[in-house]
């Protein structure tokens, strides 16, 4: 594919520098098929090499390099230069502190994450060998188990926006690939968490998390299969 | 409820110690359907099976006198004070970021509910209104 001409403008932030958030302008050529992640490291390594992202795997699982590109949060590396057209707006997750540029404080997701419990629990004496689960008693749980932890999906969510204590939908998509494992016994103790007032009960069921999971999870339908797991049980 | 920044197991335990928000949840769901058939039935009786223009004053004290209407009329209050105060409580806490704004609005938006509920009722149950539409007639107000 012949290369086209591209504009590029990234919210920039230096806290240490900068009083506020400014806009850094960039004109390049691209090919259609190039990655806008791609596109960025050409910008950091040939024309500024201030401009500070994370990225580890480039291929779309390791979800490092989440943030929102053109309005939507998706990963830089999963979606092409063809599909945005010729300009190409690109600003950090929102609702997390930004500790540079597009690199922004992860702690709070990933505590919400940590409260969950996100381990199998299961105080019964191992067998001689696995903890045998059937095929389907596998795919109960087989989609919340494709989450990579990029955080697109929380930081889509107008709840998590303002009030930053909410537990988030990461946290519940990963309570969900455990409160359905067949094995697992820790229900009554990611409960209690997702219970509190800050947890899955502040869902306003936007549907924003499920647009922008990159690994098309039905976040929003985990939530309410956690809510009715709930309510049925008498949590 | 939700000042609280529960960030460990142990904390989020803590703060967890009763069902209310899964009640309230749940009372959301069940409130927004009986209001629909309740919201819907008055409708239907004041504009369709009622023509609008006969309504005057004799109409609404000769419902209001019907203890059946009147207990419609109160869970009609009750479920669209509890749906909508509630809804209006969920908006706050989520959107309004200072607990101290947030423990405020929570404030006025109670009294004033409050207010208004106990202003409903007065005005379903207080009053026989045979005798009010006699008291209003004797002091020549006309309706």
């Amino acid at each position: 594919m012949e290369p086209i001409e591209i504009n590029v403008k990234i919210k920039r932030f230096n806290p240490e520098a900068d009083s506020r958030p400014y806009w850094s302008d960039y004109t390049l050529q691209a090919r259609p098929s190039d990655r806008v992640l791609d596109v960025m490291h050409h910008i950091k390594w040939e024309v500024d090499g201030s401009l500070a992202f994370r990225r580890s795997c480039a291929h779309g699982i390791c979800g490092s390099d989440a943030m929102l590109i053109n309005g939507v949060n998706r990963l830089a590396c999963k979606v092409l230069v063809k599909d945005l057209g010729n300009r190409i707006v690109i600003e950090p997750l929102r609702g997390l502190e930004v500790k540079k540029d597009l690199i922004v404080d992860m702690d709070s997701f990933f505590d919400s994450f940590k409260a969950v419990l996100p381990f199998l629990i299961n105080d019964d004496a191992p067998p001689p060998a696995e903890r045998l689960q059937s095929p389907e008693e596998r795919a109960r749980f087989d989609e919340t188990t494709k989450c990579i932890l990029c955080a697109a999906c929380t930081t889509s969510c107008p709840v998590f926006w303002t009030n930053g204590s909410y537990i988030g939908p990461a946290a519940i998509v990963n309570a969900h690939r455990f409160i359905f494992d067949s094995r697992d016994k820790g229900t009554a103790q990611r409960i209690d968490v997702l219970n509190a007032g800050n947890g899955l009960w502040r869902c306003r069921t936007a549907y924003n998390c499920t647009e922008a999971c990159p690994r098309d999870i039905p976040v929003t339908q985990a939530i309410e299969e956690v809510r009715r797991a709930m309510l049925f049980r008498g949590a | 409820m939700a000042s609280a920044r529960p960030r460990t197991y142990a904390e989020a335990r803590e703060v967890s110690t009763t069902n209310f928000e899964l009640a309230w949840w749940v009372f959301m769901r069940v409130s927004g359907l009986i209001l629909v058939f309740l919201v819907f039935g008055h409708l239907w009786v004041n504009n369709i099976l009622v023509d609008p223009a006969d309504i005057d004053y004799a109409y609404v004290v000769n419902r209001l006198a019907q203890p059946g209407v009147r207990i419609y009329n109160t869970f009609l209050l009750f479920f669209a004070m509890l749906h909508g105060v509630n809804g209006l409580r969920y908006s706050i806490e989520d959107y309004t970021k200072r607990a101290s704004r947030r423990f405020w609005y929570k404030v006025i938006l109670y009294t004033v509910s409050a207010i208004i509920f106990v202003l409903g009722t007065m005005t379903l149950w207080a009053f026989t209104y045979e005798e009010m539409g006699a008291a209003v007639r004797a002091i020549g107000v006309t309706p």
